[in-house]
């Protein structure tokens, strides 16, 4: 039995075709699709949005809903063709032998039922175990993925729990049958990076433990990287290359994988060293998919003749590797195509924000009784405290830190949207901290603009993309001549690179990163001196967030505009920053250029931030730290430095009970630490660059 | 630099291709097809009505006809005559008149003011949506009928009085549909984007929010279309719709009140005729909810 089950696939998939059927007609989502997996292996699948990956897990799990079917080919499992199965059978092994893991936990678990219930309904159903049976293998399970206090937790509701305290029930939960196949969809795309380290290095262990066969569905290639053994890249509903992970990593055959790993950037190195290479044009909608190969319009090495024939297949190229291209003798993986000379940094100019001690608080009025006695019945979220930093004109200062530490809350106040509780913001001269946005002269609101993050909400999906700039222009010029307003559209359009006639569209009929760069039209619509870009393109697919990044950048540069760029993508903050300013709980916990806070002396939260990030590059070998704990909460603050419950480098008492002290060098980088400067200047590096030639 | 190709497609879109187009839409649910026909069939015989009312509406001929006696100046009742000897067939349609101006008038003139209320509960909040939501519930914990007798009785029966007894009835329920989807949509980043740029409140509420609640309230118009037929059949029936001797529906089932027993024909068509535009009205709303929902 158990030798059987070792030369046997677990999984193996063979021609799949899935299409939806729509209004528009049959959609093919899936064509030609191949994949085997072993018993205890872990495959990761990749690619951007729309190219097929969660259908092809959908399709295992046979969940392609109401109008989705499997067309063609097999999904073999356990030698049991799932295509085939009845309703019956599939629900006897859908939870059992094969699980799944989605991207949202809070979506995955009932939020009226307590976690102890939710989970203990698995093994009563699956194996028919009684209550008291149930409830302890579903307690060890909690143990096993690392919550603390399980019996606690069994009795807590969803809502009680951190949303990575949440992904590790959903987990839990899955292993709970003793799954032979788990499937993981995105498990960690809704949470923070250092949040995103421990899932991973828990996947990763209990993979080993459990011996379960994994299919990893990502966007993401530096996690593809810390979790999987081989890797599946997926374009446009086909797979394009096969391969193990260091086949794939260091030597990528396929143009598409190549642009892939050009389009990441990375913290571990700088913009000069490497600048991002952006895949020119998007992914060919299902039905207007090129004959022949669907990346052809996009490559480079495109011969016509060879890459338009119908019916391309896999190539072997040894060892396992498989890629689906026509030319890949030719291509050589290693020659840089020429790329604009990365400009040298530019001087900056005067300071155009100066902020000041800025304080945010938000009352929350306590009706508890105990409030009443204590007479504390007004206590203080503190989103922001004490935030003193300034940006120059042409600079690039990039505010970095996890959801709750307040970055959006200072936009906000910046933006005139909230008044500051305490402080000042200077800009331009005057400060702006406590006037709100309808009181603040028609300069200074065209003056200070925003790029926001979400591209399916930045724009009103109601107006045409030429009237929600138009309105711009109305509003900050004032001009109301039509012919005016319309050539300085066409302008704006031009310089985000958009075709002119996208003026009459709706954005309903453009994508991500199309509606991205209306939005950063719209926000230079009035020549502001600054802009504040929310995430621009944490939403946006590896490729397109590229092009959007470098436009941002471009535009940036040309016009000397400040930008103060939020963003929790150090990969990112890296490439286009010249300064940084990493907040923790409403306080700025370090600030200085970016090759600052990129090495050594690190805060100690830089630090384990920077060692969270996963690394798209086998060369790279990264320092692990794995935090413990939640962030406290923001209404309860610690007495002393906000970072003492969680960090690894933590001294004594000192920590809890006095504020940290601003360690500054003369050059103005500063480190809120109670360690010296000179200790913390002797930690070894998170990043480490194995040379090209020993890592062969 | 760097740049990026992107498909191209060009001519702006016509409006006249677009409302073709969204009228194309309706053909994919027969719910809704069916629907429209009630609908347009009513408003034509609205419209119609002096071309195909076969004998006036107000002559009094031949009392008590039963249907398909015919006309002692030629032609037939086909569905008989009431109890003043006025052809049934031709007060209906006559009466549809009545019924398709004053309904879509009252629910204009009730969403007017609803949605006015539910932008202002919903996107300024604070004091303005606690007062504004005080008075709907208010309103709201009336019983619906005797809300309409206080205000008609208060002040006199009238096409413009069951308007405005309409719109005071109806206003509160449109205004929370409306502030539950404002509060939805407040937090949208192009509210943002609108309020960075400075824009005013009004601006943002019917501008920049309103248009996207469209889905939605198009649906619960249908529907509460279909609920004013019925309130102004009521209230004719009551007494208190329009003055007689003007044909309106519920007013001519009141009349023969006390008849119907021997003279089902007289309470039976005009009934028939509210039945069949109410049903029209909630079966579009439903395929419109349908077609809404697919993709």
């Amino acid at each position: 039995m158990e030798n059987h089950m070792t030369r046997q696939p677990l999984l193996e998939i063979e021609n799949l075709a899935v299409s939806y059927f729509t209004r528009a007609g049959e959609i093919p989502a899936v064509a030609d699709f191949n994949l085997r997996l072993d018993a205890g292996e872990a495959v990761g699948l990749v690619g951007e949005s729309g190219c097929g990956k969660t259908t092809v897990a959908m399709a295992i799990m046979r969940y392609l809903g109401g109008n989705g079917r499997i067309v063609d080919g097999s999904i073999r499992f356990q030698d049991r063709d799932l295509t085939t199965m009845g309703k019956e059978e599939l629900r006897q092994l859908r939870g059992s032998a094969i699980a799944m893991v989605y991207q949202e936990p809070m979506a995955a678990l009932n939020p009226s039922m307590t976690i102890g219930a939710q989970l203990m309904e698995v093994p009563r159903f699956h194996d028919g175990a009684t209550h008291a049976e149930a409830y302890e293998r579903s307690r060890e399970l909690l143990a096993d993925v690392k919550l603390a206090d399980s019996a606690r937790l069994m009795a807590a509701y969803p809502h009680q729990l951190s949303g990575g305290q949440q992904q590790r029930v959903v987990i839990a939960m899955a292993l709970l049958s003793n799954p032979k196949l788990l499937l993981l969809d995105e498990p960690t795309t809704a949470l923070d990076v250092t949040v995103e380290a421990g899932i991973v290095e828990l996947i990763r262990e209990l993979a080993q433990k459990y011996g379960t066969g994994m299919l990893y569905i990502s966007h993401n290639l530096g996690l593809i990287r810390d979790t999987c053994d081989r890797v599946c890249i997926m374009y446009s509903g086909r797979a394009v290359e096969m391969g193990s992970v260091r086949q794939l990593f260091e030597q990528p055959r396929h143009p598409y994988t190549q642009g892939l790993f050009h389009c990441i950037a990375l913290p571990s190195t700088d913009k000069l060293a490497r600048p991002l290479k952006p895949i020119r044009g998007q992914l060919p909608l299902p039905h207007q998919r090129p004959p022949g190969c669907s990346f052809a319009p996009r490559c480079d090495h495109f011969a016509a003749g060879t890459c338009d024939t119908p019916g391309l297949k896999m190539h072997e190229i040894g060892g396992g590797h498989e890629v689906r291209c026509e030319r890949w003798r030719d291509i050589d993986k290693d020659a840089v195509t020429v790329t604009a000379p990365a400009e040298a940094a530019q001087a900056v100019g005067e300071e155009v924000i100066s902020v000041n001690d800025l304080s945010k608080y938000y009352a929350v009025r306590d009706r508890s009784v105990a409030a009443m006695i204590t007479r504390r019945r007004v206590r203080y979220v503190k989103a922001n405290e004490s935030l003193t930093f300034t940006a120059r004109e042409g600079e690039t200062v990039a505010i970095v830190g996890e959801s709750g530490c307040g970055k959006s809350t200072f936009a906000k106040v910046l933006m005139g949207l909230e008044t500051a509780t305490d402080g000042a913001i200077e800009f331009q001269g005057k400060d702006i901290a406590n006037t709100d946005v309808q009181q603040r002269s028609r300069k200074q609101v065209s003056a200070l603009q925003m790029v926001f993050q979400n591209p399916f909400d930045t724009l009103n999906p109601s107006q045409s993309v030429g009237s929600q700039i138009g309105r711009v222009i109305r509003k900050f010029d004032s001009s109301t001549d039509r012919s005016k307003v319309r050539s300085r559209v066409v302008e704006l359009l031009d310089l985000v690179k958009l075709p002119r006639d996208f003026m009459h569209r709706r954005p309903r009929q453009l994508s991500g990163g199309q509606k991205q760069r209306v939005g950063i039209a719209r926000a230079f619509a009035g020549n502001p001196s600054a802009v504040v870009a929310d995430e621009p393109v944490s939403a946006l697919d590896v490729s397109v967030a590229a092009a959007v990044t470098a436009l941002l950048l471009d535009i940036q540069r040309r016009n000397r505009t400040t930008l103060l760029f939020i963003s929790h993508d150090l990969g990112v903050v890296r490439y286009l920053a010249d300064r940084v300013v990493v907040m923790y709980l409403g306080r700025v916990m370090e600030q200085g250029t970016t090759e600052e806070v990129f090495s050594p002396p690190y805060h100690p939260y830089t630090e384990a931030l920077l060692s969270a990030v996963p690394v798209a590059d086998t060369r790279v070998r990264k320092k692990r730290i794995i935090l413990e704990g939640t962030l406290p909460s923001p209404l309860n603050p610690p007495k002393g430095c906000p970072f003492a419950s969680r960090c690894q480098r933590k001294i004594g008492d000192i920590c809890d009970t006095t504020p940290p002290p601003v360690l500054a060098s003369p050059s103005g980088h500063a480190i809120a630490c109670h360690i010296a400067l000179a200790e913390l200047a002797e930690v070894e590096p998170v990043f480490t660059v194995e040379q090209a030639d020993a890592a062969e | 630099m760097m740049t990026e190709q992107v498909v191209g497609e060009t001519a702006p879109p016509s409006v006249v291709r677009q409302t073709v187009r969204s009228i194309g839409y309706l053909k994919e649910s027969p719910v809704a097809v069916i629907g429209t026909a009630i609908v347009v069939f009513w408003s034509l015989v609205a419209i119609l009505a002096p071309l195909i009312s076969p004998f006036e509406p107000t002559a009094t001929i031949l009392p008590f006809a039963r249907p398909l006696t015919p006309a002692p100046d030629g032609g037939r009742f086909l569905l008989g005559t009431d109890q003043l000897g006025r052809d049934i067939l031709s007060r209906i349609i006559w009466g549809s008149r009545t019924v398709l101006i004053y309904a879509p008038l009252a629910t204009f003139s009730a969403y007017l003011v609803g949605v006015m209320m539910g932008l202002a509960a919903g996107y300024l909040r604070g004091s303005t949506d606690s007062v504004l939501s005080f008075v709907s519930n208010v309103i709201l914990s009336f019983p619906v009928l005797i809300l309409y007798i206080l205000i008609i009785t208060t002040i006199g029966p009238s096409g413009l009085n069951v308007v405005i007894a309409v719109t005071f009835a109806s206003a509160p329920g449109i205004m929370r549909i409306v502030r539950g989807l404002v509060l939805d949509l407040r937090n949208r980043e192009y509210v943002a984007a609108a309020q960075t740029r400075g824009e005013s409140a009004w601006y943002i509420m019917l501008c920049e929010i309103l248009p996207n609640a469209r889905g939605p309230l198009v649906v619960d118009i249908c529907l509460r279309l279909g609920y004013v037929t019925i309130t102004i059949g009521t209230l004719g029936f009551l007494g208190l719709g329009l003055p007689p001797p003007r044909p309106d529906w519920g007013g001519m089932v009141s009349d023969i009140r006390a008849l119907a027993p021997a003279f089902p024909h007289m309470a039976v068509f005009p009934c028939l005729a509210i039945s069949s535009l109410v049903l029209g009205l909630n079966l579009l709303a439903d395929g419109l909810r349908e077609i809404s929902l697919r993709d």
